[in-house]
């Protein structure tokens, strides 16, 4: 399977996709949910995250990937664009945690002497790990070592704890090797009590629905992780699809795209949309532009700031910003709310 | 226009039961509530168990909601399809259990 970028997919083109996305006028447009909330122009709470998306390579093709990663995706991150993003950490002590994601970050070759620079800066690092990267070449067998010398807290997708979900949504063969790195993960200590070495899943739903309640899918994946396999993890974050890229093509090409609109709208949950994870997070991309989320930046759609660019970081500036919003954010607002963080309300 | 007596939209208007007898729908709706929340069972579980029931029963509109439900709460498509089994054999066993009765009957009248 390609990305819809190498297949000349025109949904491949984060115009294209606004287009379709903006024509939900038959849905309230999520401004107006804001604004009945007093919460609009929506302004950050604070600039605690820094997630940076290192690369859109990925040695998997999810069926469901908002970034639209794969293989024949080549765009990575700079060591001079990870230079600078290393000067904006220093130089702001109110970011406490790092998100580095991607594609699989992994790939990129600079990852390892990037992650190091942050843990030397007294960062909080996590690193999200597809799991199956750690069994895709021999060079990168030793990740579970590196994470736990580096004190990196890994969140990994496992959409099911069965084979034929997670195949279904992440490839063939997936599951298989996502239970042998869980494995060896335990062994170097992670999601193990008294280690402190965190490992958390992210449950992502394989076809049109939302998530269930996430309290209760942790016991289940908990105790079947547990008895089939041995695996033990700290968290569960249950995280709802947004309709951007690959899951927009999935629900357009299934005709399940405007129940599953409808299905975000009448789910949309005040509470959530306090909480959203644009408040306390600033988003770089690989070319180190700047945005609110990971979901505003596959859409192209930069933070509103006179600089826009990790070479300017102004963060007085990025804290009275106002939030780019879109019909996208009714993802992040439905049922239990959705963040990269799990559910939100 | 189709017209037909069932109407999927008709579905999200199940809660509008309560305009011509609110305290009633009220309490239905509690009572519901209450039914599908984990407890001894779990809200999986009772949602296969809502799937079976809701083709026993054959009502479409249950078996629309809980076709998602369970989907949705992780059952797979082999257990769903094994859900309906169970209450196929039951309501077919339910009739051939009753040729005792048959059996009963002509056995006495028999020469």
């Amino acid at each position: 399977m390609k990305s819809l970028k190498a297949q000349g997919n025109v949904l491949s083109d984060s115009e294209h996709q606004l287009e379709v996305l903006e024509k939900a006028s038959l849905w309230t447009p999520f401004q107006q949910q804001l604004d009945e909330l007093d919460l609009l122009p929506l302004r950050p709470t604070g600039l605690h995250i820094f997630q940076v998306n290192i690369g859109k390579m990925c040695n998997q093709v999810c069926k469901h990937c908002h970034v639209d990663a794969g293989p024949d995706r080549k765009e990575i991150m700079s060591t001079e664009t990870m230079e600078l993003c290393l000067q904006a950490l220093q130089a702001n002590p109110e970011i406490g945690i790092v998100d580095i994601t991607g594609g699989a970050p992994e790939m990129n070759p600079h990852f390892r002497w990037f992650v190091s620079e942050i843990k030397k800066l007294g960062k909080h690092i996590i690193v999200r790990c597809n799991l199956t990267i750690i069994l895709a070449n021999r060079k990168y067998q030793d990740l579970p070592d590196f994470f736990r010398e580096h004190g990196v807290e890994v969140v990994s997708s496992l959409p099911f704890y069965t084979q034929d979900r997670t195949d279904r949504q992440r490839g063939n063969g997936v599951f298989e090797d996502s239970i042998k790195a869980l494995q060896m993960l335990n062994a170097a200590g992670y999601g193990k009590e008294g280690t402190g070495l965190l490992l958390n899943l992210v449950y992502n739903p394989a076809g049109a629905f939302l998530p269930p309640a996430q309290s209760s899918l942790e016991k289940e994946y908990k105790q079947a992780l547990k008895e089939q396999f041995g695996i033990d993890f700290n968290h569960l974050y249950t995280i709802t699809n947004m309709p951007i890229s690959r899951y927009l093509d999935y629900l357009i090409s299934s005709g399940n795209y405007q129940r599953y609109m409808e299905k975000l709208t009448a789910a949309f949950n005040p509470s959530a949309a306090y909480n959203v994870m644009c408040r306390n997070t600033i988003s770089v991309s690989w070319d180190g532009y700047l945005y609110d989320c990971d979901f505003n930046q596959m859409l192209d759609l930069k933070v509103s700031a006179t600089s826009q660019h990790i070479s300017e970081f102004k963060p007085e500036e990025l804290n009275s910003r106002s939030i780019v919003i879109g019909q996208h954010c009714y993802g992040c607002t439905a049922g239990a709310g959705s963040s990269c963080g799990g559910a939100t309300a | 226009m189709d017209n037909h007596y069932y109407n999927s939209d008709d579905l999200k208007k199940f809660g509008n039961v309560g305009e011509f007898q609110k305290e009633l729908a009220d309490k239905f709706f509690s009572y519901y509530g209450e039914v599908f929340k984990d407890s001894a069972l779990s809200a999986r579980e009772k949602s296969l168990i809502a799937l079976a029931v809701a083709h026993t029963v054959q009502c479409p509109y249950c078996i629309d909601a809980y076709s998602s439900d369970a989907f949705e709460k992780g059952w797979s498509e082999a257990q769903l399809m094994e859900a309906v089994h169970v209450a196929t054999a039951i309501r077919g066993g339910s009739s051939l259990v009753h040729s005792v009765q048959m059996m009963n009957k002509v056995k006495e009248i028999a020469m």
